[in-house]
């Protein structure tokens, strides 16, 4: 059997708003390896949530396959089907949101477990609670059992959906921004806890953000995915894209994060794009999407072709870039603003 | 009968407090919070949500909502050496001090353009209820302005709000909260809610724009790299208080107060090495009954007896780098002995 848990291939997903088909995602293929650290990042509306319900079920591709171990989602009937559901859970991305005010934390957990039959009633269901809140590490675990939502901080909700994401024994959990509501002083000690949960659970964690250097500190031993407009245009491990991106976009977006280093964030040498304008999904720009706002656009190349995800000419690593000169091995040429 | 201040400084706070009435009790959101603003200086306020930011803020210009309550403080507008309180001005002082003297640019304030207006309306209404009724006058003004934060001005001074992206909003607040060349601009959580790359595009904005017309900037934001990036000098609050202010070296390399230094071990960066990271333990307080002694102690590794009774001062150091910790000493003691 291979080593991932999920697959996507050549997933596309589009919505209908008013005329327009939108095309939210386009072309996605994404392996998602048992237990490796995975990171999906990317700016606002370039479909990282969209991915994250796919691959959970939660939301169905327009074209393209989904596989859980291997089988095709849409092919999975009854237990089978349940069990996918069960196995791939979700983080939502606003603690605030995502919890029943009027339930406590202990009916909150309690109910998957008895719906899905997951512990024996009674005794069984409230033991589970138990642990399971030990795993996130609200402690003592009494002091949490009878409260309701806003009667707990942020840091805290945001432990408590995880707990319940992990009522159904799941193997694969993706986290939607799963710390970005909360403090900033707080944030580690939670993501500690999602990459303790890997060794102590075998869970994969599928992990979305919008923070890059979020994204290093989690993924570090893994790999990450950035996407722009819908599209993935450069996925590797980690390390070496934050010490050498390939792909324009990553090497934009990372030269423009200030970093909490004063020495450091003055001095970084920023690449400006050719165009700050960021396309409409309905108005998409033919051939590479970046190709208007990229600093090192070729005439009559970018903006002909699509670029596929495939690995760079020159860099000598494994990294999967989206950018036909970096494949063709051309030397990037940067333009002037 | 007017305080005197240094010719450089345009604003000084001096010991104010605020609390909000509340049914469950008084919410002590700002607690003898005291700072100076120099002409033409950056300076951020730095801690959690919750921690006051807005609130500061908000006193400064007093736009606090109805059931906030000054209790004390002193808050001193420097302008061609005449010294005024801003907490004793009257309601038409006011309304001129608010945009020709000190523009706020309110946290997620690009939401709240009027929908129905269009650009241009909203630069000549803020003009002309500051009597400048000269309108190809404004207009001359705001197109240089939005120019100067890098918009097609025509373009955008004949858009309606929602024609503009999130980022060109909020550049085009930047533009309008400067149309009356005030000396101070409020900008709270300027980037949050905004792309990276939008982001950028503000940093840059903000740095031109602070370069041309020199005005002073107090920003409030969660987020320490836009503070290490912009200001010249950082105040961290906590708990409603200013625990640690400093320039902002001093802050980064060299801070002095425990929660200051939990903050910066909490923020992964992007270099090519591992972040060794951690969190603080604990949450912030309830500013209902916020704890004895130190705010801070419940979650603070140097804490003792006297930080759970006694409130530290916020004394200075050499270089007027002041922190509020009775344990500076063993903070630093143990910054040599981790590195
Ligand atoms: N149900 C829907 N109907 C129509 N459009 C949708 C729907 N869901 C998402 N979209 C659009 O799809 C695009 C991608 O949305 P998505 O939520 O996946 O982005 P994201 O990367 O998670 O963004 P963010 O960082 O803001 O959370 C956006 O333009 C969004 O407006
Ligand atoms: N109108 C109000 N009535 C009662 N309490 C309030 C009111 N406004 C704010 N508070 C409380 O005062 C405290 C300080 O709030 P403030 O908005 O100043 O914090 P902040 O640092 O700006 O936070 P954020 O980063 O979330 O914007 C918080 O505990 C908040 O809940
Ligand atoms: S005074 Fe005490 S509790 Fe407060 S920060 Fe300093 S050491 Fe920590
Ligand atoms: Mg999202
Ligand atoms: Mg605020």
């Amino acid at each position: 059997m291979s080593s991932s848990v999920i697959d996507l291939k050549r997933v596309y997903r589009s919505f209908k708003s008013g005329r327009d088909i939108v095309p939210v995602l386009q072309d996605i293929n994404i392996s998602v390896n048992r237990l490796e650290f995975l990171c999906l990042v990317g700016e606002s509306g370039c479909g990282k949530t969209t991915t994250g319900k796919i691959i959970c079920g939660l939301l169905p591709p327009s074209a393209g396959i989904v596989e859980f171990e291997g089988a095709d989602i849409a092919s999975l009937r009854g237990e089978d089907y349940r069990r996918f559901r069960r196995s791939v859970q979700i983080i939502h991305q606003d603690p605030y949101a995502s919890l029943n005010p009027t339930q406590t934390v202990s009916e909150m957990l309690s109910y998957p477990l008895v719906r899905h039959k997951l512990a024996p009633r009674g005794r069984g269901v409230l033991q589970r609670v138990h642990e399971l809140l030990e795993l996130v590490d609200l402690t003592p675990v009494g002091d949490f059992v009878n409260k309701y939502p806003h009667q707990l901080s942020g840091g805290q909700r945001q432990r408590v959906s995880i707990a319940r994401a992990l009522t159904t024994e799941p193997s694969v959990i993706v986290a939607d921004e799963a710390v970005s509501m909360v403090d900033v002083s707080i944030r580690i000690g939670i993501l500690q806890m999602m990459m303790d949960l890997r060794d102590r659970l075998d869970v994969t964690i599928v992990f979305i953000t919008h923070d890059l250097a979020l994204a290093k500190y989690f993924a570090w031993d893994g790999r990450i995915g950035v996407m722009y407009l819908g599209r993935l245009v450069e996925i590797g491990r980690t390390q070496e894209i934050i010490r050498d991106p390939q792909h324009p976009y990553t090497r934009v977006l990372l030269s423009a994060i200030p970093e909490p280093d004063p020495e450091k964030t003055r001095s970084k040498q920023h690449i400006q794009l050719r165009s700050e304008d960021i396309p409409r999904l309905t108005e998409l720009p033919p051939g590479c999407s970046f190709h208007p706002r990229c600093p090192w656009y070729m005439a009559e190349v970018c903006d002909q072709e699509v670029p596929e995800l495939s690995v760079s000419f020159q860099s000598g690593s494994d990294v999967e870039v989206a950018c036909i000169p970096l494949q063709r091995g051309t030397e990037l040429v940067l333009h002037d603003a | 009968m007017s305080p005197m201040l240094p010719p450089d400084v345009v604003l000084k706070v001096d010991n104010l407090s605020v609390v909000y009435r509340t049914d469950r009790g008084d919410v002590k959101a700002t607690a003898n919070v005291s700072f100076e603003l120099r002409n033409g200086e950056a300076m951020a306020l730095i801690g959690e949500s919750g921690s006051g930011k807005t609130t500061i803020s908000l006193a400064l210009i007093r736009k606090l909502p109805r059931n906030a309550v000054i209790k004390s403080g002193r808050i001193l507008y420097q302008r061609n050496q005449k010294v005024q309180d801003v907490l004793e001005l009257n309601s038409r002082q006011l309304r001129e001090f608010r945009w020709n003297e000190c523009a706020m640019v309110f946290q997620g304030a690009q939401n709240a353009f009027n929908p129905v207006l269009k650009i241009r309306r909203q630069f000549e209404d803020t003009a002309q209820s500051h009597g400048w009724t000269d309108k190809s006058a404004v207009r001359k003004r705001a197109l240089s302005l939005l120019q100067l934060v890098r918009l097609d001005p025509e373009r955008v001074y004949d858009a309606y709000p929602h024609e503009l992206s999130g980022g060109m909003k909020q550049r085009t607040l930047l533009a309008l909260g400067v149309l009356l060349s005030p000396q101070i601009v409020i900008l709270d959580e300027p980037t949050t809610a905004l792309d990276i790359l939008t982001q950028r595009a503000i940093i840059d904005v903000l740095n031109d724009m602070q370069r041309q017309l020199n005005f002073s900037i107090i920003f409030i934001s969660h987020d320490l790299s836009l503070a290490a990036e912009m200001a010249d000098h950082v105040a961290t609050v906590y708990a409603g208080e200013i625990v640690e202010l400093g320039g902002v070296n001093d802050i980064f390399y060299r801070s002095l107060h425990p929660y200051t230094q939990g903050l910066l071990t909490s923020v992964p960066t992007l270099e090519h090495t591992q972040d060794m990271l951690q969190s603080i333990p604990g949450s912030p307080p309830n500013l209902i009954t916020p704890p004895n002694g130190c705010k801070f102690h419940p979650r603070c590794g140097f804490a003792d007896d006297v930080c759970m009774e006694d409130s530290p001062p916020l004394t200075a150091d050499i270089g007027g780098h002041l922190a509020a910790c009775w344990h500076k000493d063993r903070l630093i003691e143990s910054r040599k002995t981790r590195v």
